[in-house]
C-alpha cells in the first residue's frame, strides 16, 4: 500500500504560528483520510518556517467497493395494477438497476421499493486530488493574506509549490494556482533551490540533505546540542533554559546553529532583568551565567545556517547587541533624574483606560482597597504591614512614566521596583512594586511578599471591577483587558498565602472605591447586576483553578463549588478532601443516596407535599427511619466541629458513617407514602439531612457509576 | 522605474503620493525611491548612535509582487556587497499598520545578523480600499545598512563622502548632526502648539474642502470629464501629508492627551480615506473616457 506526502511550500510562516496549523493540517488529512475509507499505518507531520509537511504511510490505492441501499418510492406509488409506474422506473434508472432487480422493504410508515447498488472505489489520488485543496484552504490563521490578483484565496503568506505524491507518483491537486509536483526547495541560502522527492519515505532524508531539518523536534534537539557546545567554549559557565525562547528559535529556523557572543563586562552594571529582556525578546538571544548562577557578559544567538567561521555574524550580533543595551542605559541614567516620588503627579496625563481615568486616580483607589485590605488581614492574625502596603501602592504605577517602561514594556512593574529600591526605598515596598504584576499567568508565582501579594490583588480588582461596572465583561474570546488572567492571578494569590479573603466583599469594595468619581457616571452595571456578573466570573476562574491548575476532577470542583464559592482558600480545601474520599466506596453510596434524596424532595416540592422541617423523631415509624433520624444530630455536631477548623476530610468521613443507616432506610422505607403526615415527617428527614451535610460539596453533583 | 524623494515632510516612504496613490487601482506599477522620513518623536538631539529624527527610507513598490520577490530582494542585499553565505538573515513576522492611513499589510522585519535591515509588507488595504492586485513594499533602512557595512557603531561615524584626493572624510556627523540636534529642540521644547493646532486646522479643512468639492463635481451630470481630470486632488492630499506632520510635531510637542490622539489619527483617516476613494473615482473616469473614445463612433 502506498505512502502519501504532502508538502505544502510557503514563505516565512510566522513562528507562532507554526505548530498550531501543522497540528491542524494533521488533523484535517486524518479525518478526510478516515471519511473517505482510506485508513492510513501511521502518519508523521513535520513543519518549518517555510513548509508544512505530512507522511501517512500505507494508504490504500484505491476505497474499497460499497454496496449501499436506496430507498424509492413507496410500492403502492411505485406499482399500478401490477405495473411499474415512471415513479419506479425513474427510481430504477436513478440507482443504475434493472427495474427487475428492485426489491421491496416493509417500514413502520409502509411498503417501498429499494435497490442495492454497488459503489465502486475510487482511486485514492483521485480523492486526494479532489478534496485536499479545500483542506489547504481551510486552515486557520489568526491573520491572512490575498496575494494573486482577483483571486478570493487566502494564506499566511504566499504560497509558492506543494509536493503531493503516492509513493512516487504525484496527485495534481492544485492550490491557489499551484499544481503539485514533486519539487520541493532547499535551504534558502544554503540550498539546493530545487530539490526533487522521489518518495515520501525518502523525503525526511531528501530534505536533510538539502539543508531543512523538517521535524521541529530535531531542530529543537540539534539547537540544544549547538546552546551546549557553545557554552562549553566558556569554563563553567551555562546557558539560561528557555523553553518560550527555544520554541520560537526553532519555529525560525530550518537549519538551526548557534554562536557565542560577548558583551562589555560594564554593561552588567545594568539590572539583570533589562539586559535579560533586551536579549530574550529583543534580540532572542539566550542568556548565560557563570557557575554561580551570575550572568555572564555573553550570549547566544541561534542562526538559520550552518555556522560562522569568518566570526562575521557573532560580529555583527554583537554590534547590535551593545547598541540596544547603550539605549537601555541612556533610559536608565535619563530615569534616575525624576524620582519616583517625583513621578505620582505625571500619572494624571497618563490615561489607564478612556473611561475610567487616568492612573493618578486609579492609584489613589488602589492605595485605599490594598490598606483596607491589608488592615483586614491584620485583625485576621495576618503579618502585613498596611503602612508599607499603602506606600507601595502610591509608587506602583509610577514606572509608567519612565522612559525604560516606555521601550520595554513587559518590564512594567519590575522597573519601579528596581528604581524604589536604588532611591532608598524600603526594600518590603520596592519587593512589593516589583512583584505587583505577578502572577502574570498560571506558570508565574505569586508574589513574594504579603504586602505584594495585597497589593496585585487590589490592583486587579479595581480593574475589574472598573470594567465590569462599565459593562466590559469578557465573552468568549473576547477579552481585551486580560480580565480573566488578572481574576486568575488574584485566586493564585489568595491560595499561595491562604488569605481568608471573601471575593464577593473583595470586589464591592472594590467598586466602593468608584464611587463619586466621573468614571462611576459611565457605569452600567449597577448593584445586583454587577455583583450577579462577578459571581459568576469569579465561580469560572475558580473552576479554572481547580480542575486545570489543580487537576481535579469536574464534578468534585462542580460539588464543590455548590457548597459555596466566595472563600477561596476554605473553597480549595474543601475540594481537596473531596477529591480525596471519592474513591471509597462508602462515598459512592452517599453521593447516590443524596441525588435520590434530592430527587424526591423536588418531586415533592413539584407536587406541592408538605415537608416537616424540622421534622418530629417520634412521628417516625419504622426502626430504620427511627435509626437514621437518632444518627444525624450526633454526626452533625461532630462534621460541624471538624468543618470549623476545616478539617474537611475528617468531616466527610464522619459523614460516611451515615452510610449504613442510609442505606438501610432506602432498602426498607418508603417515604411517599398515602399517610400525609408520615410523608411530611420522612421528607422533614431528608430535607435536614441534605440540610446539615451540604456544606462542604453537594454530592448530588459528583456523577456515580449507580443511579 | 526610479523616483525622486518626495518634498512634503512624511513620516514614512509609504506616505509619499508614489506609495499611497499608486498602490491603489489595478495599475501595474513598479518604483523605488529614497524617502527622507520625519518623526519628530525619535528625535535624540543627536545624542542617540541609533536613534535619528530624520532617517533616510529606500522604498521599493512592486505591484503586484513578482513570484520571486523574497529571491529578488535577497539579491539587491548580495548587490550591496553582502555575502549572504556568510552571513545570518531570518524573515521574521512583523505586521505593519497605519492607522491615519487606514492602510495595513502583512509581512517580515528581515533581520541580518541581529539587525533589522528591512521592513517587507505585503500591502492589503490603502486608504481603506482593498487592494487588488496588492503589492510588496520593501522599506530599507539605509543609515542602518551603511553604519553595517562600514561597521561603525553610530549612524554618525557613516563615512559619507571621501576626498578621492587628499583621503579627506566627511562623516555622516558633518552633513546631519545640526540637524538633528536643532529640530530635537524645535520639536520638543520650541514649536508653538496653539499656533501648530492652528496650522493643522487650516490644513485640514483646506485639504476636507477639496475633497468635498471634487465628489460634489463627480457627481455632477454636467461637469466634464476633463474637468473631473484635472482637478487637483494631489493638492489634496499634500494637505493631508501636512496635517499628519503636524499631528506627529503636536504629539512629540506632548500636546495630545492619549483620548484625544484617537480623535485626531481619525480626523486624518477620514482625509486619506477620502481621498483614496476619489483618487480612484478619477482614475476610474480616465479608464471610462479611454473606452469612450476607443469605441467612439459616435
Amino acid at each position: 500500500m502506498p505512502d502519501f506526502l504532502l508538502e505544502i511550500g510557503t514563505e516565512e510562516i510566522p513562528a507562532r504560528m507554526i505548530q498550531g496549523a501543522s497540528q491542524e493540517l494533521q488533523k484535517r488529512i486524518e479525518e478526510l483520510l478516515a471519511k473517505n475509507s482510506l485508513p492510513h499505518q501511521g502518519i508523521k507531520r513535520s513543519e518549518t518556517p517555510r513548509r508544512l509537511a505530512l507522511v501517512a504511510s500505507g494508504i490504500p490505492a484505491t476505497q474499497p467497493d460499497v454496496q449501499e441501499q436506496l430507498t424509492g418510492p413507496a410500492t403502492k406509488v411505485a406499482y399500478k395494477d401490477g405495473q411499474p409506474t415512471p415513479a419506479a422506473h425513474a427510481f430504477a434508472k436513478k440507482a443504475g438497476v434493472d427495474i427487475s432487480q428492485l426489491q421491496k422493504l416493509t417500514t413502520p410508515k409502509g411498503e417501498y421499493l429499494t435497490a442495492s447498488v454497488m459503489n465502486k472505489g475510487k482511486p485514492a489520488a483521485q480523492v486526494l486530488t479532489e478534496l485536499l485543496p479545500k483542506e489547504i484552504a481551510s486552515i486557520y490563521w489568526p491573520k491572512n493574506m490575498y496575494w494573486r490578483a482577483g483571486k478570493p484565496e487566502r494564506f499566511v503568506r504566499p504560497v509558492r509549490w506543494i509536493v503531493a505524491m503516492l509513493d512516487g507518483e504525484v496527485i495534481p491537486l492544485e492550490f491557489a494556482g499551484i499544481k503539485a509536483g514533486i519539487q520541493s526547495r532547499g535551504h534558502r541560502i544554503l540550498g539546493p533551490a530545487q530539490v526533487s522527492i522521489t518518495s515520501p519515505s525518502k523525503y525526511v532524508e531528501t530534505m536533510q540533505g538539502a539543508h531543512v531539518t523538517v521535524a521541529s523536534g530535531d531542530r529543537e534537539y540539534k539547537i540544544r546540542k549547538a546552546l551546549d557546545a557553545a557554552t562549553r567554549t566558556v569554563m563553567g559557565a551555562r546557558w539560561r533554559e528557555d523553553a518560550e525562547l527555544l520554541k520560537t528559535v526553532m519555529n525560525l529556523t530550518e537549519w538551526p546553529s548557534a554562536i557565542l557572543g560577548s558583551f562589555d563586562k560594564e554593561y552588567l552594571s545594568l539590572p539583570e532583568e533589562v539586559l535579560v529582556t533586551v536579549m530574550r525578546d529583543h534580540q532572542k538571544y539566550f542568556a548565560v551565567e557563570d557557575a554561580a548562577g551570575k550572568l555572564a557578559p555573553h550570549f547566544l544567538a541561534v542562526l538559520n545556517t550552518d555556522g560562522d567561521p569568518d566570526g562575521l555574524i557573532r560580529h555583527g550580533n554583537e554590534r547590535v547587541l551593545r547598541a540596544r543595551f547603550n539605549d537601555a542605559r541612556f533610559f536608565w541614567d535619563t530615569d534616575q533624574k525624576i524620582t519616583l516620588e517625583q513621578r505620582v503627579e505625571m500619572l494624571s496625563a497618563v490615561t489607564f483606560q478612556k473611561d475610567l481615568g487616568n492612573y493618578y486616580a486609579k492609584t489613589g483607589r488602589v492605595q485605599k482597597l490594598a490598606t483596607d485590605i491589608a488592615m483586614a488581614l491584620r485583625k485576621a492574625g495576618l503579618a502585613v504591614r498596611a503602612d508599607m502596603v499603602s506606600e507601595a501602592a502610591r509608587l506602583s504605577k509610577t514606572d509608567l512614566t519612565t522612559e525604560l517602561v516606555k521601550e520595554f514594556t513587559e518590564l512594567q512593574g519590575i522597573i519601579g521596583g528596581l528604581y524604589a529600591k536604588v532611591q532608598g526605598i524600603p526594600q518590603s515596598v520596592a519587593d512589593a512594586i516589583y512583584d505587583q504584576y505577578k502572577p502574570e499567568s498560571t506558570e508565574d508565582s505569586a508574589p513574594r511578599t504579603l504586602e505584594g501579594a495585597v497589593l496585585s490583588i487590589a490592583d486587579k480588582a479595581d480593574s475589574i471591577a472598573g470594567m465590569f461596572a462599565l459593562g466590559l465583561v469578557p465573552s468568549g474570546s473576547k477579552d481585551p483587558f486580560a480580565l480573566r488572567r488578572q481574576a486568575n492571578g488574584i485566586v493564585k494569590t489568595i491560595v499561595e498565602h491562604k488569605l481568608p479573603l471573601s471575593l464577593s466583599r473583595l470586589m464591592a469594595a472594590a467598586r466602593e472605591q468608584y464611587a463619586g468619581s466621573e468614571a462611576e457616571k459611565k457605569f452600567t452595571l449597577r448593584d445586583e447586576a454587577y455583583a450577579e456578573a462577578i459571581r459568576g466570573f469569579f465561580r469560572e476562574r475558580l473552576e479554572f483553578y481547580l480542575r486545570d491548575v489543580l487537576g481535579l476532577a469536574y464534578d468534585v470542583v462542580n460539588a464543590t463549588l455548590a457548597a459555596g464559592a466566595d472563600d477561596v482558600v476554605d473553597a480549595v480545601t474543601r475540594a481537596q478532601a473531596v477529591a480525596k474520599v471519592r474513591p471509597s466506596s462508602d462515598f459512592e453510596s452517599i453521593s447516590v443516596a443524596f441525588k435520590r434524596m434530592k430527587n424526591i424532595l423536588r418531586q415533592a416540592a413539584e407536587t406541592n407535599k408538605k415537608v416537616a422541617t424540622p421534622f418530629d423523631s417520634a412521628a417516625l415509624k419504622d426502626a430504620e427511619e427511627k435509626k437514621l433520624a437518632d444518627a444525624v444530630p450526633g454526626v452533625a455536631k461532630k462534621v460541624k466541629e471538624l468543618s470549623a477548623s476545616r478539617q474537611y476530610e475528617l468531616a466527610l468521613h464522619e459523614i460516611s458513617r451515615l452510610r449504613p443507616p442510609i442505606d438501610a432506610f432506602f432498602d426498607k422505607v418508603m417515604v411517599m407514602v398515602e399517610d400525609e403526615n408520615l410523608r411530611a415527617q420522612r421528607l422533614g428527614l431528608l430535607q435536614t439531612l441534605v440540610n446539615e451535610f451540604s456544606n462542604i460539596a453537594d454530592f448530588s453533583e459528583i456523577v456515580t457509576e449507580k443511579k | 522605474m526610479l523616483q525622486q524623494p518626495y518634498d512634503i515632510e512624511v513620516g514614512a516612504g509609504t506616505m509619499a503620493p508614489e506609495t499611497f496613490l499608486r498602490v491603489l487601482g489595478p495599475k501595474p506599477y513598479k518604483v523605488a525611491y529614497v524617502q527622507p522620513s520625519r518623526r519628530p518623536a525619535d528625535g535624540r538631539y543627536g545624542d542617540n548612535p541609533n536613534r535619528l529624527y530624520k532617517h533616510m527610507q529606500l522604498q521599493v513598490i512592486l505591484k503586484p509582487p513578482p513570484e520571486n520577490v523574497q529571491e529578488l530582494y535577497l539579491e539587491s542585499l548580495a548587490a550591496i556587497g553582502i555575502d549572504l553565505r556568510k552571513h545570518d538573515i531570518k524573515f521574521e513576522e512583523d505586521n505593519w499598520e497605519a492607522p491615519t492611513l487606514a492602510a495595513w499589510g502583512v509581512g517580515w522585519q528581515v533581520m541580518l545578523d541581529g539587525l533589522e535591515i528591512t521592513q517587507f509588507t505585503y500591502f492589503q488595504q490603502c486608504g481603506g480600499i482593498d487592494l487588488d492586485p496588492i503589492c510588496a513594499e520593501l522599506t530599507y533602512g539605509l543609515e542602518r545598512i551603511a553604519a553595517f557595512l562600514q561597521d561603525v557603531d553610530s549612524i554618525y561615524d557613516i563615512v559619507w563622502a571621501r576626498d578621492p584626493q587628499s583621503g579627506a572624510v566627511v562623516k555622516y556627523r558633518d552633513v546631519r548632526y545640526q540637524d538633528e540636534l536643532q529640530m530635537s529642540v524645535s520639536n520638543f521644547e520650541k514649536a508653538d502648539v496653539e499656533k501648530t493646532w492652528k496650522h493643522f486646522e487650516i490644513y485640514e479643512s483646506e485639504s476636507q474642502t477639496l475633497i468635498n468639492q471634487f465628489n460634489a463635481l463627480l457627481a455632477d451630470k454636467n461637469a466634464t470629464v476633463d474637468a473631473k481630470q484635472r482637478f487637483p486632488l494631489l493638492a489634496a492630499y499634500e494637505l493631508c501629508l501636512k496635517c499628519s506632520h503636524l499631528f506627529n510635531l503636536l504629539d512629540a510637542r506632548g500636546a495630545i492627551s492619549v483620548t484625544e490622539r484617537v480623535g485626531v489619527i481619525a480626523r486624518i483617516r477620514q482625509l486619506a480615506v477620502g481621498l483614496a476613494k476619489a483618487y480612484v473615482a478619477q482614475q476610474n473616469l480616465g479608464a471610462e473616457a479611454g473606452k469612450l473614445q476607443k469605441g467612439g463612433a459616435a
